[in-house]
């Protein structure tokens, strides 16, 4: 049921403003697309992005590698492992080095067998989870929809990594996931989501590219803002 | 003169004069630069991506109604609170009362200019509420209670010593000059906010139609915590923010981080659908989404700078503009500063009262060469400027042209001018600058240049005389 807003003057104006058409005139415009438009209302799309934007590889070894690259740039830990047993001796290593007392997950397929692997108290979300519990924990581990090849970015959900608050607020957020989430770009990464869930559309889906990070005093780079101080991302086959 | 004129002025002369603060945002532009130019050349083609995204804000500004009602629509049907304010009051009236109903005390709040636009932490602290700041940057000009210096970097007109000084006041913290000290006596302050704010407060950087989603663009991670874990979040956004299509981000959410803080893309850009949907976990129980207007539909109905709605707030504009490196952003005295700040505040507070931003700029064009979207932006200066002075001459204007057009038709006597000037510029030197320099107005602050030994005509003349071929 609508509440009792502006809508109907705001849409009046709206209306009445466009009934003088705007010069179709922009800086360069040549009145022509530059590449063939792949949509019904004539719009590039992101297909025809793809030619534009920063260069993705073919193959998924390319594209593995240009992640890595991402990674290495963004201070994101990226571990290609065998297997997740090989995930899970990775992570007992920095439990123990770090000093963890306690680790947050949810229930997925490749998370909450990791989180189980490792010996600390463990707290699993789940509907009505208390949020100073998470709070107390040294890391989350999550599971995610995609990883993007050309931003080195992780496309997580409500669904896939385990509501909203688990992957922002513990410190040190940890990611396994296997090589066939690997996309090339974020307008895959955006159409793959489509065909996945648009039935039923998520209310969050996030792009996490790094650990959190601020340039707000004198534009230097300081990881840990206010989200998770560091990003470790395991790649099982 | 015009207060606002007066007072911008006054500003500007402060800050050019003070060389420090020069240099700390010159030096700040400067990394932002080297940045913003190395994920450039990255793209195969930076300048058709920006013809794309152009074409793209210009289907959903001209077709504003069609793509605002499909948004509402959507995200009516997954449980969102969508109120459409047509004034600026409208919006700060139903936030208020949202925060009234739930009788909310504590807010979380991310960064929003269109918050700032409408003063909104004022109304709400006016009802009892204490609102909290969560960006870094937004936080500390809170502290100061000051306004952002740039719509993207809040703070970027303070050193560390500046923070560390007013963190030591204000939370009784140690001295520190390092960045990261700082950053994390912040993120400790703020950790029980986000668990205790009944209701978080957020921007929003685009709306995607086709969806009915509006999608956050950050760094820190603090509007993914003012969003996840109070039970209310109020979401505001301008009613031009629109993009018709999901995969549309593709191309602007890399384009607004390169082109807005020189990076690839930003560490978090999240999409939120709506409340907390059956089978989730967490998530507020409420989303309320307010639609602004606040003049967006003058702008719209003005063809020629329509294209102003296109902006996407990256406030790369702000970063070339020569303008804006000199007299800082505080001078502006305007919610959004820099060439976007010169272009659309007319329209939001009125032509006559903020025309003089308009005429504050040197029509370089560097903004124009900037802009992710490809707005026109120095010409709707120009456009400002004529709109201001329409019909609008003044009595001692009219004499100046007639006397300049006498002038200008007479060769012999601009000839005898540029002789009585050779005998007149040394005698210039004597009072070069003082209060007796007729031509103080500008040698106060800048050199006169030399008068040149040869007219332009009479070097012709010589040329002409010794040939084609004759040297110098």
């Amino acid at each position: 049921m609508p509440l009792a807003d502006h809508r109907q003057e705001v849409f009046a104006r709206i209306r009445e403003a466009l009934k003088v058409p705007a010069p179709h005139r922009h800086v360069g415009h040549t009145g022509e697309h530059p590449t063939a438009p792949n949509h019904d209302d004539g719009l590039p799309g992101s297909e025809t992005f793809r030619a534009w934007l920063p260069l993705v590889g073919e193959s998924l070894e390319e594209q593995i590698t240009l992640f890595a690259q991402n990674s290495a740039a963004l201070k994101t830990e990226l571990h290609r492992v065998g297997s997740p047993a090989e995930a899970a001796e990775h992570l007992n290593q920095l439990a123990r080095e770090v000093g963890w007392h306690r680790v947050a997950t949810h229930p997925h397929p490749l998370a909450l067998p990791l989180a189980e692997k490792v010996p600390l108290p463990r707290l699993v979300v789940g509907p009505g989870y208390a949020v100073t519990d998470m709070e107390s924990c040294d890391a989350a581990i999550t599971g995610c929809d995609f990883l993007v090849a050309q931003t080195g970015s992780l496309l997580i959900s409500s669904a896939s990594a385990g509501g909203r608050a688990l992957s922002v607020l513990p410190p040190h957020h940890i990611v396994i996931a296997s090589a066939s989430q690997m996309v090339p770009d974020l307008g895959t990464a955006l159409h793959q989501a489509r065909l996945r869930y648009a039935r039923e559309w998520p209310s969050f889906l996030s792009f996490i590219t790094g650990p959190s990070r601020t340039g707000d005093i004198e534009r230097i780079l300081v990881l840990g803002a206010h989200g998770p101080k560091r990003l470790t991302v395991f790649l099982v086959p | 003169m015009i207060a606002f004129a007066r007072e911008f002025k006054r500003m500007a002369a402060r800050y050019t004069a003070d060389l420090q603060h020069r240099a700390l945002i010159q030096r700040a532009l400067r990394s932002y630069e080297v940045k913003r130019d190395e994920f450039k050349a990255r793209y195969q083609s930076w300048g058709e991506a920006r013809q794309a995204a152009s074409e793209i804000k210009w289907e959903a500004i001209n077709h504003l109604d069609r793509y605002l009602e499909e948004f509402i629509t959507k995200l009516e049907a997954r449980g969102t609170k969508v109120f459409v304010a047509s004034t600026d009051a409208q919006a700060r009236d139903y936030i208020v009362k949202v925060a009234q109903e739930n009788k909310v005390k504590r807010i979380i709040k991310s960064k929003s200019m269109t918050a700032e636009e409408i003063e909104l932490n004022h109304a709400l602290e006016h009802a009892g509420c204490t609102v909290f700041e969560s960006d870094l940057g937004e936080y500390i000009v809170q502290l100061r209670h000051e306004k952002p210096y740039h719509l993207v970097f809040p703070a970027m007109h303070l050193t560390r010593e500046d923070i560390s000084r007013l963190f030591e006041k204000e939370l009784g913290s140690q001295p520190t000059n390092s960045p990261e000290e700082l950053t994390m006596i912040a993120r400790s302050v703020m950790r029980k906010n986000y668990i205790e704010a009944d209701l978080g407060i957020s921007g929003a950087n685009f709306g995607i139609a086709e969806t009915g989603m509006i999608s956050i663009t950050e760094n820190e991670g603090n509007a993914r915590l003012g969003t996840s874990l109070p039970k209310i979040h109020v979401a505001i956004m301008g009613i031009e923010k629109l993009l018709p299509r999901l995969e549309d981000l593709a191309l602007f959410l890399p384009m607004l981080a390169t082109a807005g803080a020189g990076q690839q893309i930003t560490c978090y850009n999240t999409l939120y659908g709506g409340p907390r949907q059956p089978g989730e976990i967490d998530g507020p129980e409420q989303f309320h989404l307010v639609l602004l207007d606040n003049h967006r539909t003058e702008f719209l109905a003005d063809a020629e700078q329509r294209d102003s709605l296109h902006c996407i707030r990256c406030g790369a504009c702000l970063n070339v503009c020569p303008i804006f490196k000199n007299v800082g952003g505080h001078s502006y005295g305007t919610t959004y500063q820099g060439p976007i700040g010169s272009v659309i505040t007319p329209h939001l507070r009125g032509l006559q009262n903020w025309k003089h931003l308009s005429f504050a700029s040197s029509l370089c064009g560097a903004c124009t060469e900037a802009c992710p979207v490809g707005i026109d932006l120095h010409h709707h200066l120009l456009q400002n400027r004529r709109n201001a002075t329409q019909g609008k001459a003044t009595w001692w204007e009219k004499p100046i042209y007639a006397g300049f057009v006498f002038f200008m038709r007479r060769p012999w006597l601009y000839q005898l001018s540029g002789k009585l000037g050779k005998i007149f510029f040394p005698l210039h030197k004597l009072v070069n600058g003082t209060l007796l320099d007729p031509l103080r107005l500008w040698t106060k602050t800048r050199d006169f240049p030399d008068m040149a030994p040869q007219s332009f005509q009479e070097y012709w003349k010589e040329k002409k005389a010794k040939g084609p071929h004759a040297p110098r």
